[in-house]
């Protein structure tokens, strides 16, 4: 035990002597959070809207004004011709262009119906797809409108309507922050965690010092631990920093049980850092931990479900992901913070995770061998 | 004669620093498969559209109308029912533990309502956890039930005036995710090799204090900076050259512009990112710190300010100053331009110059800051 005491408070000694690492370690990943959760949404406000009226009614024009007060749209300009529309979007000053055939307003008086033809710059395909469900929206509703205000002769005779109603579960607001928060914190977390740890063996091999720790009577254990430990408590003091600036910053919902939520943590935090420790006994020098942490990290990542939805990614990429411990916190942390679920819903997996420290930390240790290194 | 004596002093310095790079066979190997494997990896893997929605119906009264709703959703590609279940008794649960992610509640007696007219209250529940799948899983679902409505004899799809709404998706009309992901992905990944290698390389030199050797020497602080660069320039240029091959040949990303403009473009952000790694490398004095913010530093904000995946003009006003920092951010609107929508240096001529503003300014920094150490 005293051994393992030295060895932690050497590595405390070694992180803070040099102001600079403490500064990254605890500072980087709480700006992060702060700036970076304000960018995590979909919402493409007042995007360009060129018009092509072709038909210059006054059903056009007030679909036009419609569309222009949505707050979602903002017409760059109305013309009558297809001149300067590819310019438009080559520009990207329009992100949409509406066309409004001629006899628009004709068509929709005679026969009741019309129809207009958007065309949206899917350069950016998920702005595309926003844009695409609002401007449906808002011309089905101006249609809606325009129907009553006609005094529409159909009424009768069509029975009482789908009475469609919705809800939305958990975040009935939308709010982005609520989702991305606990997710960019799983993020930040691990990356700092898995970095310092997965650095630090191989910084003691390149400068040789590892050599004098090997002749000492230290374990292999004693030694892992002694690295696992600090980093662990530190990067523990990274996760409560977030957390704190998670619900009383951006307010993020704490439904289920925040203690689970730490528990969870310490276990998630035991696996990372396991995998830190496994790099640096595989890697020579801190040039190859930083490529090996960084192709383990985005994959880690991007495939955790944090950015993109994990359920519309392929089949093999869910094989993948299915090792990705980052997905599993990930899900417990939007579980219980958001969901309200509590250890009946993320015990299988917490349990998991727990195995999977155990696994790590195990093959860190039959990996580290204090003669060959 | 100095010229040529500069000249030569830079020839070494590249040499040997190429040596250094080409030496270690095991990080080579790293340095160009890895870009390689990533884009290729999640080219394939990275879909924003929303699928494989878990879904359950809430259905009291089975009976032949029900059915066909039932069968509606298995049959929807967006969707994936799991369950048909007479009360809501347990919805609440399975939500919070993400078993189910929608929940379609019908009334009793669907069939005797549909046939007399009467009307017909469906509940669609989402798990809004994600605001932005939720909006969409939303939606598919109403599709779908509108469609059935109409489908078995329901009284909307005629009568009222309406207007329909054609859709276009310009310059990507299959939607196909490779093109969406593959140019930002070689932005994200460009920018964290390049920069990271620079960054190493240099501090690395400090810490093994082969750098003063290098200071005192009579070279001077820009040559032995560029000297340094150089062999990862090429690197970068051989990644980005491997990466663009493979988004062509494997995910027919169009290059609908010009090439030998798109080549020009990823030589300037090689030199973009490489100026990055530099003035990293004279900020950190060891690895680790280098390596933090290389890492650390770059990886989110690229991931997240630069368009890769939110759309920047979803921004808020200040985030987008911050983001207009961002190199990633203004490479990927030139790339996207050149090939998805062929568009040419007249059009792209203000991103240019900001990326190029950019790389001047922490070329500047960088090549300042390290000859302030020399006193």
């Amino acid at each position: 035990m005293r051994i393992l005491r030295f060895l932690i408070w050497k590595e405390f000694l070694q992180v803070f002597r040099d102001p600079a690492t403490a500064v990254q370690i605890f500072l980087f990943p709480v700006f992060q959070l702060l700036i970076l959760s304000n960018a995590a949404t979909f919402d493409v406000p007042r995007a360009g809207l060129l018009v092509v009226d072709r038909d210059q009614s006054s059903v056009s024009a007030r679909l036009i004004d419609r569309l222009d007060g949505s707050g979602q749209f903002s017409v760059v300009a109305v013309t009558p011709t297809e001149a300067g529309v590819e310019q438009a979007f080559l520009d990207r000053e329009a992100r949409a262009v509406l066309r409004i055939p001629q006899h628009f307003e004709r068509d929709l008086v005679r026969t009741q119906q019309a129809s207009v033809l958007l065309s949206l710059d899917a350069e950016d395909g998920a702005a595309a797809g926003i844009l695409q469900t609002a401007a449906v929206r808002i011309i089905s509703d101006a249609s809606r409108d325009l129907a009553r205000a006609r005094g529409s002769a159909i009424t009768v005779g069509a029975g009482p309507a789908l009475d469609l109603s919705t809800s939305n579960w958990f975040n009935p607001s939308g709010n982005y922050k609520h989702f991305m928060v606990p997710g960019l914190l799983v993020s930040l977390t691990s990356i700092i965690g898995l970095l310092i740890t997965a650095q630090n063996i191989v910084r003691e091999k390149e400068l040789g010092t590892i050599e004098q720790l090997n002749v000492s009577p230290i374990t292999r254990t004693q030694f892992l631990l002694g690295k696992l430990v600090p980093f662990w408590m530190l990067a523990m003091v990274v996760f409560s920093l977030g957390m704190t600036v998670g619900v009383f910053v951006f307010g993020i919902p704490t439904r289920g049980s925040v203690p689970l939520v730490f528990l969870s943590a310490a276990v998630y935090l035991v696996v990372a850092l396991g995998l830190g420790l496994l790099i640096s006994t595989v890697a020579r020098t801190q040039q190859q931990v930083m490529f090996i942490a960084f192709f383990l990290l985005l994959l880690f990542l991007l495939l955790s479900g944090i950015f993109t939805p994990l359920e519309s990614a392929p089949r093999w990429a869910q094989w993948i992901a299915a090792a990705n411990p980052v997905k599993y916190f990930v899900f417990i942390m939007r579980t219980v913070l958001v969901r309200g679920g509590g250890l009946a819903e993320v015990g299988p997996t917490l349990a998991g995770l727990a195995v999977a420290g155990v696994a790590v930390m195990t093959l860190a240790v039959r990996q580290y061998d204090k003669r060959s290194s | 004669m100095a010229s040529s004596g500069a000249v030569a002093a830079l020839r070494g310095i590249i040499v040997k620093e190429a040596r250094h790079v080409l030496r270690d066979r095991q990080t080579l190997i790293i340095l160009l498969l890895m870009p390689l494997v990533q884009v290729l990896l999640y080219g394939f893997a990275i879909r924003t559209d929303v699928r494989g929605i878990r879904t359950v119906i809430v259905d009291p009264t089975p009976d032949a109308s029900t059915r066909a709703l039932t069968a509606s959703f298995s049959a929807s590609v967006r969707h994936e029912l799991l369950a048909v279940v007479p009360t809501t008794e347990t919805l609440e649960r399975a939500f919070a533990a993400g078993t189910y992610r929608q929940a379609i509640v019908l009334p009793t007696q669907v069939s005797r309502r549909l046939a007399r007219r009467e009307a017909l209250p469906v509940h669609v529940i989402t798990d809004g956890s994600d605001p932005n799948a939720g909006n969409a899983m939303k939606a598919y679902a109403e599709a779908i039930i509108r469609r059935w409505y109409a489908e078995s004899g329901g009284s909307s799809a005629r009568g009222a005036p309406g207007i329909t709404v054609e859709t276009r998706m310009r310059f990507n009309p299959t939607m196909a995710s490779a093109n969406l992901f593959v140019p930002g992905l070689i932005a994200l990944v460009v920018t964290i090799v390049s920069a990271m290698m620079t960054a190493v390389a240099i501090t690395r030199e400090k810490e093994m204090g082969t750098m003063e050797m290098l200071l005192v020497s009579p070279l001077r602080p820009a040559t032995i900076v560029l000297g340094k660069v150089v062999p990862y320039a090429v690197l970068g240029l051989v990644n980005i050259g491997i990466v663009l091959s493979a988004a062509i040949v494997v995910f027919h990303v169009p290059v609908r512009g010009n090439m030998a403009l798109l080549l020009a473009m990823c030589l300037l952000y090689v030199i973009t990112t490489l100026s990055i790694g530099i003035v990293i490398s004279t900020a950190a004095r060891t690895q680790r710190t280098a390596m933090l913010a290389a890492l650390g530093g770059l990886l989110l904000p690229t991931i997240m300010l630069s368009g890769f995946i939110f759309p920047v003009d979803s921004l808020p006003a200040p985030l987008k100053a911050i983001s207009s920092l961002v190199p990633a951010r203004w490479f990927l609107v030139i790339v996207r331009g050149i090939m998805l929508k062929g568009s040419g240096i007249s059009v792209l001529w203000q991103e240019t110059l900001v990326l190029l503003a950019l790389t001047v300014a922490l070329l500047t920094v960088g090549i300042r800051r390290l000859s302030v150490r020399l006193d």
